[in-house]
């Protein structure tokens, strides 16, 4: 749903919502699904960010979105310094990819000590950005509320569980969706909530023993 | 939010209200937050966008390229012209002053992104300076400004790299001109046509940016995208009608997006960005970006 703060917002440093904010959030959610700022990051960016990233600062943008920086911390005009000063070796490529694919699309492959993700995320323009994959699975993670991803054994009632433990902690649900590979496999779980889901709930969540990993996403929007 | 503009107009018309106010009640409850919360966000977005005017008309702003800036002061400063002394020359100030801002990675509000985010603030901010209206209705106008470029964002793009240059400076033109014609007094049904003839001025504008920069012409479309808003509030007020509804010239506007060539979307493969020169500036300023 679109809201009328993305409209008249955000308030960033230009010169390109989709290229240089909307960049950033997805730097930004990348971060987030290794908790921290990474080590190391490859960035291949597809189509226009390809074509026309460097003039807009997509790269400084993605890598500040990645220090933790948001999009009107005027930082990101030395992010690129400020990453090789503090230990993130980042790393970009130019690459085509196939199918229906939005123009401003970047896949992200993070790492940060045991934590690894590849995410491919676009930006739609005024700043919004939408997750479509993670470590090969499917989504849609706006970053406009929080953002739990739950990997786990593909077994009856786990969403009932991991619903009534939110519940318990009065976090509201807005949207949640289930994805796998195949029958049996691993199940990837993403569950957008209107509050931030605390760090003993994740705890809680991250105890069942037929849960593999809990990743808690920021808002980075809205 | 709202789809369609028309559905806006008619909760405000039978409630007797401005669209301001059902869309500041939509996003209150489309998203928990209570309309006095939304309206400091918008009130910081103001702040932001006077910021902005200020520092793009008093600053030398010199964009990383080098390939604009300065020229805001131009209109300031330089040889009068047939509207100096006018709102009409003011608004094109600010909004060429706010994108040098943008273009020399300073602070905006991209509004509805950052391409196009003079124009709102030049038009608002030249217009209620001109006649003394006070910031709680520039806040209304930007609610009503937003409500505008949701509808264009739900049913056509506000991305150049999707839909050209009038999905970017064309949207902005759109919600400048409803807002504005409703903070000066315009009906709901008025700020639609106001919509209508803002934005079927711009149908078909291509994106064609130097080098893919947020630069040129991008800086000149702002200035002339305000132009476009002013003559359609001009006449909205005037009472003129356009026959075709808002949310039709925002469909057009949409399709015309979807089949436009990949070369008219952002990519600088066209348009001004394929031009001799076009080519060899941005040639030379890409590789002094490079060496920076």
């Amino acid at each position: 749903m679109v809201s009328l703060l993305d409209i008249i917002g955000p308030v960033m440093v230009g010169p390109s919502s989709s290229h240089t904010a909307g960049a950033c959030r997805l730097g930004l959610l990348a971060r987030g699904l290794v908790g921290g700022t990474p080590e190391t990051a490859l960035l291949e960016l597809h189509g226009s960010f390809a074509r026309t990233g460097e003039g807009h600062g997509t790269d400084k943008a993605l890598t500040g979105g990645l220090l933790g920086f948001r999009p009107d911390d005027d930082r990101l005009r030395q992010a690129l310094e400020i990453a090789e000063r503090d230990g993130l070796a980042y790393r970009f490529e130019k690459t085509t990819m196939e199918g229906e694919v939005h123009p401003n699309t970047v896949r992200m492959t993070v790492a940060r000590g045991a934590e690894r993700a590849v995410v491919v995320g676009s930006s739609l323009g005024a700043g919004r950005v939408r997750l479509t994959e993670i470590d090969g699975y499917a989504v849609e993670i706006t970053g406009s509320l929080y953002t739990l991803v739950l990997t786990a054994e593909d077994r009856r009632g786990s969403i009932a569980r991991i619903a009534q433990l939110l519940a318990d902690a009065s976090i509201n649900i807005a949207t949640l969706r289930l994805s796998r590979k195949e029958r049996g496999g691993d199940a990837f779980m993403v569950v957008e909530t209107d509050e931030p889901a605390p760090l003993v709930l994740c705890d809680g969540i991250r105890a069942l023993s037929w849960v593999r990993r809990v990743r808690a996403l920021d808002r980075v929007s809205g | 939010m709202y789809r369609a503009l028309a559905d806006a107009i008619a909760d405000a018309e039978a409630g007797g209200t401005t669209l301001a106010v059902v869309a500041l009640e939509a996003e209150s409850r489309d998203h928990g937050r209570p309309i006095d919360e939304i309206r400091g966000v918008l009130a910081r977005a103001l702040a932001v966008m006077r910021g902005a005017v200020a520092d793009g008309l008093t600053g030398d702003m010199r964009s990383a390229s080098g390939l604009v800036g300065g020229d805001a002061a131009k209109l300031r400063l330089g040889p009068a012209g047939p509207l100096s002394g006018t709102p009409f020359r003011e608004v094109l100030a600010r909004a060429l002053a706010v994108q040098e801002v943008n273009a020399a990675m300073g602070v905006i509000v991209a509004a509805p992104t950052a391409g196009g985010a003079g124009i709102l603030p030049a038009v608002l901010t030249g217009l209620a300076d001109a006649r003394q209206i006070d910031d709680t209705r520039l806040i209304d106008a930007l609610a009503t400004a937003g409500l505008i470029g949701a509808v264009v964002a739900e049913r056509a793009s506000l991305s150049g790299a999707e839909g050209g240059c009038q999905a970017e400076t064309g949207a902005a033109a759109g919600m400048a001109a409803g807002a504005a014609t409703e903070m000066l007094g315009g009906s709901p049904a008025q700020v639609g046509h106001a919509v209508a003839l803002a934005q079927q001025a711009t149908l078909g504008l291509i994106c064609d940016p130097l080098g893919g920069l947020v630069e040129l012409p991008c800086v000149f479309r702002n200035a002339t995208g305000a132009a476009i808003a002013l003559a359609a509030i001009e006449m909205a007020l005037a009472g003129i009608e356009f026959a075709i509804p808002a949310d039709e010239v925002i469909d057009t506007m949409g399709e015309i997006g979807r089949t436009m060539d990949v070369r008219y979307r952002e990519t600088a493969g066209g348009g001004l960005a394929a031009t001799p020169t076009g080519r060899r500036l941005a040639r030379e300023r890409l590789y002094q970006i490079k060496r920076a």
